[in-house]
């Protein structure tokens, strides 16, 4: 099956700034892939340079196999961009704005999925009101909107979800759940960690331009993250010395184990019984991206 | 409806939405011109045997159209990418052609439209006569896609609004101040005479005020071929710089 993103050698310099260092990545048609990444990573750059807003110094990127360059109709036409800006036009109303960006591609007479998108974004008591006067969640999801008057098979989210309250975040990761079961082909960025996890199966993360980690969410959390057990002794109760190198003390009493295996907490509990350690507290830490992103990120 | 004809509906429905500013104000401002210079030299002047309003009138309405024309696509675009939502315009399958066709368009539809008004308003004050109409037609479009092309241009190389406002008057507005709205060039010096005719805008008006009394100060196919090629070399740099993705696609 042609992959819905195809990025091939893809390098952007900025002056001596070299933002994309080549970039290799297939997207498959129907995944809902996540490009994480901090700051300055080359996230958006590889949003601008696939969506044409950016042109690559090196490579090609291709979009449903149709080269987002040479044949930048096709594939403009099947990509669908959810810019990371809050931008719009202050001169138009939210139907108004719908409409024509349906125009620019070529679609007449778009009013029942357009008001169809208006009632999944809870925006249809909004449709004929100023742009200016919506508040700036509402303003995401006019853009969420803008982004698939054409319906296309392939959306870019870029940090959709940055200065928006949780009821509206929850209310449209719903919303792209159901595309992405309908088949669209979902690519998220997101400072929010938890929201990667959750919703994507597979990620991608950029550090300076390249990709440093990629795998199935679920493989990552193996490969990078690991569990970790926390105790609380009592007051006055010191570990045994078989497990003092093992932990990581704090003042309060706590004491952290890193597991390699959910086996190992039986073994450390085994070992605090027969030294006659009374524990007060306990947790099992589950393995999540955030402790993945940071490790891969610095990986000293 | 395409992306040439969306985008060229939504040009005309901004500066439509917001008449008043871009079709009102322009008017106003020609008709006080007019009272202004007609009370003060229609007794003392006339050029080519006409009544100084009469001559004037011609001028004033292609200098409206010219002047609503730049500022029409200049002011748009700078609009556009200072607040980032010239990215609607960038993300669709619309072609470089396409996106020029319909800023520069727009532009002649904002410039006739108020031109359009002027020529309304004057028709109070004086009576034209209609010599050639065709050359009217052909002189206003084409300079409002010349105005409207050079707009574009500002509007593409500028980063802030106040570049714009430098570019409109200290280019635009001189050349059309000094391009004989308000006088023939034959009553000026012959040094600023040849001067002029360096100045393209000068065709533009002179070919229009032929339209309009049969009379010029130069002949209107010259005129017209000057601004022809104007035209021709505007549009050639312009897509260049479209294409290129100059200062919109990084």
């Amino acid at each position: 099956m042609i992959p819905a993103i195809h990025i091939e050698g893809v390098t952007k310099s900025f002056g001596k700034v070299e933002a994309l260092a080549g970039v290799d990545l297939d997207i498959q048609q129907g995944e809902f892939f996540g490009l994480l990444g901090p700051n300055g990573a080359g996230k958006t750059t590889l949003i601008s340079a696939l969506a044409g807003l950016t042109r690559p110094d090196n490579g090609r990127l291709a979009v449903m196999g149709h080269d987002v360059v040479s044949d930048y109709r096709a594939a403009r036409k099947l990509l669908g961009v959810v810019p990371q800006e809050l931008v719009f036009d202050p001169f138009f109303t939210v139907r108004e704005s719908l409409r024509i960006q349906s125009g620019y591609f070529g679609i007449r007479d778009n009013g029942p999925w357009i008001d169809e998108i208006l009632a999944a974004l809870d925006l249809s008591s909004k449709a004929d009101t100023n742009m200016r006067q919506l508040s700036g969640g509402m303003k995401r999801r006019v853009l969420v909107a803008q982004a698939l008057v054409h319906r296309p098979p392939v959306i870019v989210l870029d940090e959709p979800t940055a200065g928006v309250d949780v009821e509206l975040r929850q209310g449209l990761w719903s919303f792209v759940r159901r595309l992405n079961r309908e088949g669209h082909t979902i690519v998220l960025t997101t400072h929010y960690l938890e929201e990667a996890e959750s919703l994507c199966g597979r990620i991608a993360m950029l550090k300076q331009g390249k990709i440093v980690a990629l795998d199935t969410t679920e493989n990552l959390l193996k490969r990078f993250s690991v569990r970790t057990m926390r105790l609380r002794l009592a007051v006055d109760v010191k570990l045994p010395d078989t497990l003092l190198g093992r932990s990581k003390s704090e003042a309060s009493g706590d004491h952290t184990f890193i597991l390699d295996s959910c086996d190992e907490v039986e073994t450390i509990l085994a070992q605090l019984r027969s030294a006659g350690c009374r524990v007060e507290d306990i947790e099992v830490g589950k393995p999540d991206l955030e402790e993945v992103f940071v490790r891969v990120m610095n990986p000293s | 409806m395409n992306g040439f004809l969306t985008l060229f509906y939504k040009e005309v429905l901004r500066f439509w939405k917001v008449g008043f500013q871009t079709v009102g104000a322009p008017v106003l401002t020609s008709l006080l011109y007019l009272l202004i210079f007609s009370h003060v030299l229609e007794e003392n002047i006339k050029v080519h045997g006409l009544s100084y309003t009469a001559f004037l009138v011609p001028g004033l309405i292609m200098m409206s159209i010219l002047q609503n024309a730049f500022a029409n696509s200049s002011s748009s675009l700078i609009q556009s990418k200072i607040t980032g939502n010239i990215i609607f315009v960038l993300l669709p399958p619309i072609s470089y052609r396409q996106f020029f066709s319909a800023y520069v368009m727009a532009s002649v539809v904002r410039g006739t439209v108020v031109g359009l008004g002027v020529l309304l308003m004057t028709l109070f004050f004086v009576r034209l006569p209609w010599a050639a109409p065709l050359w009217i037609i052909a002189f206003a479009v084409l300079g409002g896609a010349i105005m409207g092309t050079m707009g574009l241009i500002a509007g593409i190389w500028a980063d802030k609004f106040d570049q714009i406002a430098a570019f409109q008057n200290f280019i635009i507005v001189p050349l059309t101040f000094l391009s004989g709205v308000f006088y023939s060039i034959h009553s000026l010096p012959p040094f600023w005479q040849k001067i002029s005719q360096f100045n393209p805008i000068f065709y533009m008006i002179d070919g229009f005020r032929y339209g309009f009394f049969g009379v010029s100060d130069v002949s209107p196919v010259l005129s017209l071929s000057v601004i022809s090629s104007c035209f021709l070399a505007l549009s050639a740099f312009t897509l260049w710089m479209l294409k290129t993705g100059y200062k919109l696609r990084s």
